[in-house]
C-alpha cells in the first residue's frame, strides 16, 4: 500500500446544468463517474479515451482544480479531498502539471524566467539570487537558451513553450506530475523530442507521472499502465504492454484496430465502430458502451459490468469492466 | 492509373506580410492522376494548406498571390483564369472540405437549405422537389442515419463526425471530378476518424473522382493514399507512391519523420529518435536546402545550392544532393 504514491478512489465529478427561468440545476453532466486507481512511486499510469470521456477532469480532480463530487484521492497515504486550503498548500509544490494548449497555458505578460521563478516566490523559496540561478539551471535542463530569460512567451514556437512549461512544472522538484495531453498540439518531429525530455527528467527525477492523451501510440510508449476511459469510466486497465497485445474489452480493440498504422503494406482488417460516443448528460442504462459494442447481448443493457481482476494469460493482473471478458 | 488530371508546375505563392513577402510555397510541381488518392504530408508552416488554397484559388486577398507557375486542369491552365471562369470550376469540378466543420458550415442555416444551395447553384433549373430528394439521397449515401430529419436540423445539434459528414456531401453535391480535403479528420476522435477515412475510400471507387488529401499524419497516408508528396517549409522534400515512400524513404526529413513516430508495436520507454531543431520560420529560411540545419547528413554543398527535385525512380523524384 505504501509504495503508491497516489491512490483514487471512487471519484465522481458530476457537473450541475443549470436552466429554465429560476436557473435550477435540471440535470448533471457525468463527467467522472466512479473511478478508481493506483500509481506506484516512479511510474506513469496513462489515462486514455476520446473525447468528453473524462479523462481530463480526472487529472483535475486530483490536483484539485475543482471540487469532486464524490471519492477519496490519497497522496501519500492522505486523503486531499479532505485537507483544508492552507495544509494543501505545501503538498502542491509535489503536484505539478503540463498542460495541452502551451499558447495558453503562459502568461503572456511575463518573461519566462518570471514564470519558471514564481513557483519559488510562491513557496518563499530561496533569495533573488539563487531563484535565478535555479530558473537558469531549469532553462538549460529542459534544453532552452539562458539568454532568452527575459524573452516572452510569444517569442517562442509551441514546441518550445511545452519545454518552458515543463520547467516551471519540475522547478520545485515534484513528486507527480499530471501531464494533459502534453504533445497532441505540436508538430511531429517536436512531439518525439518532448516525449524522450519526459521520459529523461523522470528517470532523472524518480518522477511518478500521469498521462493523459487521446493517442493510444503516444500513451503506450510513455506509460506502465494504462486506464482506458469511456463515458466517464475506467473500462480497461492493465499493464500497457499486455493492454496492446491482448486487450479484452471491445472498446479497447476497437481504439487499438482505428488507429492507422504508418505502414501502407499492413492492409488490417480494421473493426470500425459504428455511432458515437453517446452524450455524458444522458448516459445509457447498463455498459454505457453498449450502443456501439459489437458483441453486445441482452444483459449489457440493463446491468453496468464492473470493473473486474482476471489474469491474463502473462499472468499480470488485468482489470476490465465487461460482462463478456474471459469467455470462451 | 490513368493520365494526370490536375498538374502543379513550378508553383509559387507568397503573402505580403509586415515583415516583407514570403513565398509559402516556392517551386513546387507534383501530378494528380485520375481515380488517385493523392496525400500532402508535412508540418505546420510546410505549404500544404496554401498549396490546396492555391489549386483553388482562395487565397486571402490582397496579401496572397500565385506569383508565378502553372495549374493544368484538364488542360487549362487555372492560374489566369478570369473570376467567372473560375466559379464553374470551383464547388462543381474541383470542390474541397476543411478540418474544422463547426466552422465551415454556416450556423444560422438548416442542413437542408445549406445543401441545397449548391444544388441550386450549379443547376438552376433544378425543380425544389428534386432538390430535397437529391440532398436526402445524398445525405444518406455519407452515412448520415435519418436523413429526413437531418435536414431540419441546425449544424450545433449534430456531433463533429456528423458535420465532417454533411460538408462531404455538400463538396460532392455536383460530383466534381478531384476533392481537395484538408485535414479532414484531425479535429475527430479515432473512432469516427476511421468512419470518415473509410467513407471517403468508399465514395472515392464508387464515383471515381480524384482526392488530394492533406494531413500531417503519416498513418492516415499509408492507410487511404496512392501517392505521397512530402512537403518542408514550402518545398517539395520527396514524392512517389505511398509503399515505396514508407519502405525505402529517400530523403532525410522523411526517414526522419517516420522513425520519431512512437508505434504501438515498438518497445516503450525507448528513447525515440529525433530530428534536432525545429521548422524554420518563413521569414528566415537558411540558404541552400531549406532543410540543412537540421539534417544529420548535410554536406557543404547543401549549405550554398538548393537542391533540385530529382527522379530517382519511376515516379520517386527527391530533392536531396545524397541521390
Amino acid at each position: 500500500m505504501s509504495d503508491y504514491l497516489l491512490k483514487v478512489e471512487n471519484l465522481k465529478m458530476h457537473f450541475p446544468i443549470h436552466g429554465g427561468i429560476f436557473w435550477r440545476q435540471i440535470g448533471k453532466v457525468f463527467a467522472v463517474d466512479g473511478v478508481s486507481f493506483a500509481v506506484k512511486q516512479g511510474e506513469t499510469v496513462g489515462l486514455v479515451g476520446e473525447s468528453g470521456c473524462g479523462k481530463t477532469t480526472v487529472g483535475r480532480s486530483i490536483l484539485k482544480l475543482y471540487t469532486p463530487t464524490h471519492g477519496k484521492v490519497y497522496f501519500e497515504g492522505k486523503n486531499i479531498l479532505e485537507l483544508k486550503r492552507k495544509d494543501m498548500q505545501p503538498l502542491r509544490r509535489n503536484m505539478q502539471m503540463i498542460f495541452q494548449d502551451p499558447f495558453e497555458s503562459l502568461d503572456a505578460r511575463l518573461t519566462i524566467g518570471d514564470i519558471i521563478e514564481e513557483p519559488f516566490l510562491i513557496h518563499s523559496i530561496g533569495n533573488s539570487e539563487e531563484r535565478i540561478k535555479n530558473v537558469k539551471k531549469l532553462l538549460n535542463r529542459v534544453g532552452i537558451s539562458q539568454n532568452a530569460i527575459n524573452n516572452f512567451p510569444h517569442e517562442f514556437s509551441g514546441g518550445q513553450r511545452q519545454r518552458i512549461g515543463i520547467a516551471r512544472a519540475i522547478a520545485l522538484n515534484p513528486k507527480l506530475i499530471i501531464c494533459d495531453e502534453p504533445v497532441s498540439a505540436l508538430d511531429v518531429s517536436i512531439q518525439s523530442q518532448i516525449l524522450n525530455l519526459l521520459l529523461e527528467l523522470q528517470e532523472e527525477m524518480k518522477l511518478t507521472m500521469m498521462f493523459i492523451a487521446h493517442d493510444l501510440a503516444v500513451v503506450k510508449h510513455i506509460s506502465d499502465h494504462i486506464a482506458v476511459m469511456y463515458l466517464g469510466k475506467i473500462v480497461e486497465y492493465a499493464n500497457a504492454d499486455d493492454l496492446y497485445s491482448q486487450p479484452l474489452h471491445p472498446y479497447t480493440r476497437a481504439l487499438i484496430s482505428a488507429i492507422p498504422v504508418p505502414d501502407p503494406s499492413v492492409k488490417k482488417k480494421r473493426q470500425i465502430l459504428s455511432g458515437e460516443v453517446p452524450s455524458p448528460k444522458d448516459p445509457p442504462p447498463g455498459c454505457s458502451f453498449h450502443t456501439r459494442c459489437p458483441i453486445v447481448i441482452d444483459r449489457c443493457k440493463i446491468e453496468d459490468p464492473f470493473l473486474r481482476n482476471m489474469k491474463n494469460t502473462s499472468g499480470n493482473d488485468h482489470q476490465v469492466a465487461c460482462h463478456r471478458a474471459g469467455e470462451q | 492509373m490513368g493520365s494526370a488530371i490536375l498538374k502543379v508546375k513550378n508553383l509559387v505563392t507568397s503573402f505580403n506580410t509586415e515583415s516583407g513577402r514570403i513565398r509559402a510555397i516556392d517551386d513546387i510541381s507534383f501530378e494528380l492522376k485520375e481515380k488517385q488518392i493523392l496525400g500532402i504530408v508535412g508540418e505546420s508552416g510546410c505549404g500544404k494548406s496554401v498549396t490546396a488554397l492555391s489549386i483553388m484559388r482562395l487565397l486571402p486577398k490582397p496579401s496572397g498571390v500565385i506569383e508565378s507557375g502553372q495549374i493544368m486542369f484538364n488542360h487549362t491552365d487555372i492560374v489566369d483564369l478570369p473570376a467567372e471562369k473560375m466559379h464553374e470550376i470551383r464547388g462543381n469540378r474541383i470542390s474541397m472540405i476543411f478540418q474544422e466543420p463547426m466552422t465551415a458550415l454556416n450556423p444560422v442555416h438548416r442542413i437542408g437549405k445549406q445543401l441545397g444551395e449548391i444544388f441550386h447553384l450549379h443547376f438552376p433549373d433544378m425543380p425544389k422537389e428534386k432538390i430535397r430528394d437529391e440532398s436526402i439521397e445524398l445525405l444518406q449515401k455519407v452515412g448520415i442515419p435519418d436523413p429526413e430529419s437531418r435536414m431540419n436540423e441546425y449544424p450545433h445539434q449534430i456531433s463533429g463526425g456528423m458535420r465532417q459528414r454533411v460538408l462531404i456531401a455538400i463538396a460532392l453535391a455536383a460530383k466534381p471530378d478531384i476533392l481537395i480535403a484538408d485535414e479532414p479528420t484531425t479535429a475527430l476522435d479515432v473512432t469516427i476518424q476511421s468512419q470518415i477515412l473509410d467513407l471517403m475510400m468508399q465514395l472515392q471507387k464508387e464515383t471515381g473522382m480524384a482526392i488530394i488529401f492533406i494531413t500531417h499524419a503519416l498513418g492516415v497516408i499509408a492507410e487511404i493514399c496512392d501517392d505521397v508528396v512530402v512537403m518542408y517549409a514550402g518545398k517539395v522534400a520527396e514524392t512517389s507512391p505511398v509503399e515505396h515512400l514508407f519502405e525505402d524513404p529517400k530523403h532525410p526529413y522523411t526517414k526522419g519523420l517516420l522513425t520519431s513516430i512512437p508505434r504501438l508495436e515498438s518497445p516503450r520507454k525507448k528513447k525515440l529518435s529525433i530530428i534536432k531543431g525545429m521548422v524554420p520560420s518563413l521569414h528566415e529560411l537558411p540558404n541552400g536546402c531549406r532543410f540543412q540545419n537540421r539534417c544529420p547528413e548535410a554536406m557543404e554543398i547543401c549549405k550554398t545550392e538548393p537542391p533540385p527535385l530529382k527522379r530517382i525512380a519511376d515516379n520517386h523524384f527527391v530533392s536531396c544532393y545524397l541521390y
